[in-house]
């Protein structure tokens, strides 16, 4: 049982530590405010189809880990993903029953969301930046979600398939 | 797959559970929040972190570093070729103005002998290949391969061939980061190099521009003119090149003029930065602050 768990455990947690990667590859000037929140988007899928294994908890570990990736305040992006992926468990079932343009929507809303914590915890702490690096991310976001659905419904149906 | 109906078994007895998780951790944010905001006691934890991120880094950089490499390995022999001799007369140059710059010194050291001013700084340098470069806008951050194990500290300098990059905010073992004098957090002291005045470069969050917000309208300053580092404040050594003054707009009625300047080092395409370290016989004269702050 263990094994098998930790088999199942092991492409998610590959798929966290890709979207990590993606968040830290450089882009150039003009793409950079545009960068989706792809660890956002990650945690939001599994959270939503595995909210017991995926919930507040890792959403913190992954949160803090970006922190410092970033070099923001250590806790900004914890308590954002913290909120965000909270929202998404707690309303989880509902979600699931979504055709994908209203789960797209959801998610635009989810990521608004995230990029407000964000924006209220700079603006405490006396960041400033442009509007565009707010809603640069959350409009690439929900564009690229419908393609990141697919790809992980596709694992996953595969990976049943085969099991 | 097995997992969806033990989600759904187990879920009732977990959801009152959540809130209350939730509510512990936005409490644990908002200490850790605060207590990163006000001190640098957490540093360590960040340093812990930061070194389970660096492989991630590395794998990052990978296809870079291998793209570069073959670039290089495939110049053809004309390139090369041309780049030698370019390189050459680049040489001959700088070593002509060496020549020149080892003279100044001396005279200066004798000067400065007579003045019985506080004991020179020499600097040594050492160069760091830049990593990645502000995964986040809101901050301008990069990181370099070069750590505390290289003997890079806090608040160190860090410049590039033309002028002054940043400096380092965080070193962690093998990878620090920097801020770039271009963040909008970031400001650091300068002077005019024509007449020596003082004033304080703030960073805009644009790469080519800086902001000098603390002019009056009758301040001597002209578009043109070279900003240098000042080395008031400790962090940065005296001297360096930062930026030339672009605009000077002076509105009478404002108590101070709108000045910018742009970097002289370009900031958004530099691949390898120097790490600066003041050598010098007198301790007073070398304050290692963090002084990222205004």
């Amino acid at each position: 049982m263990s094994k098998d768990r930790a088999s199942r455990r092991l492409p998610i947690l590959a798929s966290i530590v890709f979207a990590l990667m993606l968040t830290i590859v450089p882009l150039p000037d003009y793409a950079s405010p545009f960068r989706p929140d792809w660890v956002a988007l990650t945690l939001i899928y599994w959270a939503m189809n595995l909210p017991r294994t995926y919930s507040v908890g890792s959403a913190w570990i992954v949160g803090i880990v970006l922190d410092v990736a970033h070099g923001t305040l250590l806790g900004q992006h914890a308590l954002a993903l913290c909120f965000m992926v909270y929202i998404t468990v707690k309303f989880h079932l509902q979600i699931r029953q979504f055709p994908l343009s209203q789960l797209t929507a959801t998610v635009f809303a989810l990521l608004a969301l995230y990029q407000f914590i964000l924006f209220w915890i700079n603006g405490v702490a006396g960041v400033h930046a442009a509007a565009t690096t707010y809603w640069g991310p959350v409009l690439t976001g929900t564009l690229v979600w419908p393609l990141l659905f697919m790809f992980f419904s596709g694992l996953r149906y595969r990976a049943r398939a085969s099991s | 797959m097995a997992a969806a109906p033990t989600d759904n078994q187990h879920r009732s007895p977990n959801t009152p559970a959540l809130g209350l998780r939730v509510l512990l951790l936005a409490g644990l944010s908002i200490l850790l929040l605060v207590t990163d905001h006000q001190n640098n006691h957490l540093d360590a934890t960040r340093k812990a972190i930061g070194a389970a991120v660096y492989p991630l880094r590395i794998v990052v950089d990978a296809p870079i570093s291998v793209w570069r490499w073959l670039g290089e390995s495939t110049a053809s022999r004309n390139e090369l070729r041309l780049e030698n001799s370019r390189l050459n007369a680049e040489r001959l140059l700088t070593h002509a103005r060496l020549q020149r710059y080892a003279a100044l010194e001396a005279e200066n050291t004798r000067l400065r002998a007579m003045l019985q001013a506080t004991a020179n700084v020499r600097d040594q340098v050492r160069v760091a290949e830049i990593m990645s470069v502000s995964a986040n806008p809101f901050r301008h951050v990069l990181v370099v391969n070069k750590g505390t194990r290289d003997g890079v500290y806090d608040g160190q300098a860090m410049l590039d061939a033309d002028g002054v990059v940043g400096q380092v905010i965080e070193a962690g073992l093998l990878s620090s980061q920097g801020v770039l004098i271009s963040d909008p957090d970031h400001a650091l002291p300068i002077e005019v190099n024509r007449n020596g005045l003082r004033t304080i470069a703030v960073g805009t969050g644009e790469y080519d521009r800086l902001d000098l917000p603390f002019l009056p309208n009758n301040a001597d300053i002209n578009e043109g003119d070279l900003l240098v580092a000042s080395g008031l404040g400790g962090a940065f050594p005296a001297g360096y090149p930062v930026a030339v003054v672009e605009s000077v707009t002076r509105i009478p009625r404002e108590p101070f003029a709108a000045v910018s300047a742009r970097p002289a080092a370009a900031l958004n395409q530099v691949r390898e930065i120097m790490l600066i370290w003041s050598v010098s016989d007198d301790p007073e004269t070398v304050v290692t602050e963090a002084g990222t702050d205004e």
